[in-house]
């Protein structure tokens, strides 16, 4: 799967003007509501003409203002996961399931099993649309969309609308159908524990036009240098594999490129790759090695390069071996260690800052 | 207390141009309300002024105006019935047509409402599951203003057997042919004696409009529920 989209419109008083490229996997469109998010989604999926530019997916235009292509929402087969479910209220939830696959041309009840058992809807199959619970819903809607066959699809916060214990459960749904059907998806988030989860591809948006794009890690680590993000809870990403359980500690050792991370209740096997955040504002720096100290992360680096002060603070970008980190502290403390960027540094992590939300399957 | 065969013949004839000007108008009534509901063009206050004026105009006015245009010397009515075969003057068909006209209005209030409410959203999400529009205004539109479809037609049908002014002047009062319920209530207020079958009638007519009046309440709500369930 391959993802183009370069699109220009004014919507109102908001002029969209959106570029960037997504390739399978999950690319996560993440900023602020208000931003462009849905526009871009709407786009893709032809609910919403750009006055200019092209949208193609594996090279096959959609959307194209010069050559006047404009494919019609329902020949583009790209399924659509909305907010608020918008299932047919009308139709039950085995007909709200199979509604698009009389016009994929498809039939047969074994992919509707499939699904039926992957989103566990086995349940909920005679019952009434309206009679579904928030949770339930989503479940359908994400059902429905897959039975359409789509080549791609579109998720708009499909956990906005649900309370903590509903949005995991969707979430892990989510991941499901990343690793085990392989579908693209293009997910649009402001949360950044759900993009961090999924994404391995990131697309940060704001006031209608993409700041940054790229692999998840090394984009999260440019955006952590840019202020105008505000006070953002974020940091960076790194790839880790788990190499160890500790059980009497509850700690797992978990490897990466730049060296060791102990982590609490990671409840992943040894062996299986992982995704962990690691916030700007959890990481400290010092130039020795400190002896004597709670802290279990030492990981030896380099600056990489000085943000943009921001109030008493600064952000760090550091090169751990190779693997992007970020430490925010004080300006009082970049001058008083003379930070700058090449100079070695050693960055100190908590381990209990590292928790359940910022671990996520790779 | 049974029916006369006489107030039967008037119930029958009443119920059959009722039913025939509700399913008459459904056509039109729908188009207009899907055009006034969802189109923006210049004239369309025009247009809803024109389809509203039944409403307030003199009943008296549009039947003499059909008799004006379609009867048998006019050159429409001349037309219509040599070449179509089809003569409304002093027919039941005629009394269906003037009630149709004089329906129109609430068919058409009820039927917008009903498109108004439909959530488009739904219909963009059945698009991005594959269907092209015929089957998205068969599959999604159509289902859910149904409830207003049928409370528009039971609305005009409610209407038609209430329907005296146009009725009258356009088809006249001919007894087994265009007399339905009012103009036989008429008919009997006018001739000595006729007090008592005319009170029997018009409670017949209380209890119809009541019944009609009820089931399209009951079909709003049906209507609310299902609109509330999205």
């Amino acid at each position: 799967m391959k993802l183009e989209v370069a699109i220009g419109a004014q919507l109102g008083a908001f002029a969209l003007d959106a570029q960037f490229a997504a390739e399978g996997g999950v690319t996560a469109l993440f900023g602020r509501s208000g931003s462009g998010k849905t526009s871009v989604l709407n786009a893709i999926a032809g609910l919403l003409r750009p006055a200019r530019g092209r949208i193609a997916l594996d090279g096959e235009p959609l959307f194209d203002a010069q050559a006047r292509v404009d494919l019609p929402a329902h020949r583009r087969r790209i399924g659509y996961v909305f907010q608020e479910g918008r299932l047919l209220p009308h139709l039950s939830v085995r007909q709200n399931l199979l509604y698009g696959r009389r016009f994929a041309g498809r039939s047969g009840e074994g992919e509707l099993e499939r699904v039926v058992s992957l989103l566990g809807l086995g349940a909920l199959l005679e019952r009434r649309s309206q009679d579904l619970s928030g949770g339930e819903k989503q479940r359908v809607a994400i059902g429905r969309a897959l039975l359409a066959e789509p080549r791609l699809l579109l998720m708009d916060e499909p956990l906005a609308a649900l309370d903590a214990p509903r949005k995991s459960e969707i979430l892990y749904y989510v991941e499901r159908l990343r690793d085990e059907l392989g579908v693209p998806i293009v997910y649009v988030s402001h949360a950044l524990d759900e993009v961090v989860r999924l994404a391995d591809t990131l697309v940060v948006m704001s006031e209608g036009r993409v700041l940054e794009s790229g692999a998840v890690g090394e984009t999260m680590a440019r955006m952590e240098l840019r202020p105008f993000l505000g006070r953002f809870e974020g940091g960076a990403v790194i790839e880790a594999r788990v190499a160890e359980h500790d059980l009497d500690m509850g700690l797992a050792r978990l490897e990466f490129a730049g060296g060791t991370l102990y982590a609490p209740d990671v409840d992943a096997l040894v062996g299986e790759r992982l995704r962990v955040r690691i916030r700007a504002r959890d990481v400290s720096l010092a130039l020795a090695r400190p002896e004597s100290i709670s802290m279990l992360n030492v990981l030896a680096g380099k600056v990489a390069a000085l943000g943009e002060p921001s109030g008493a603070s600064v952000d760090v970008q550091l090169d751990v071996a190779g693997t992007a980190l970020i430490a925010r502290v004080t300006r009082k403390s970049a001058a008083a260690l003379r930070l700058a960027p090449g100079l070695p540094v050693y960055a100190l992590i908590k381990s209990v800052a590292i928790d359940r939300h910022s671990v996520g399957w790779a | 207390m049974p029916l006369t065969p006489a107030e039967l013949e008037i119930l029958g004839l009443s119920f059959k141009v009722a039913l025939a000007s509700a399913l008459a108008s459904l056509p039109l009534a729908l188009g207009l309300a899907f055009v006034l509901a969802r189109l923006e063009f210049p004239g369309k206050m025009l247009l809803d002024g024109l389809v509203h004026l039944p409403l307030v105009l003199p009943p008296v006015v549009i039947g003499y105006l059909l008799l004006v245009a379609l009867g048998r010397n006019a050159p429409l009515g001349a037309f219509l019935a040599d070449h179509l075969g089809i003569v409304f003057a002093f027919r039941w068909t005629g009394a269906a047509l003037a009630s149709a006209l004089m329906g129109l209005p609430l068919a058409v209030r009820a039927m917008r409402q009903a498109v108004e409410a439909v959530d488009r959203r739904l219909e963009a999400a059945a698009a991005t599951l594959g269907a092209p529009p015929l089957a998205v205004f068969a599959s999604v539109t159509l289902p859910l203003v149904m409830p207003g479809v049928l409370n528009g037609m039971l609305l005009a049908f409610a209407r038609s057997l209430g329907e005296f002014g146009a009725t009258i002047t356009f088809v006249s009062n001919i007894p087994g042919e265009t007399q339905t319920l009012p103009l036989a209530i008429y008919s009997l207020t006018q001739v000595p004696g006729g007090d008592a079958p005319a009170m029997r009638l018009c409670v017949l007519a209380i209890l119809l409009s009541l019944a009609a009046l009820m089931v399209s309440e009951l079909l709003l709500r049906r209507a609310r529920r299902r609109a509330q369930g999205a």
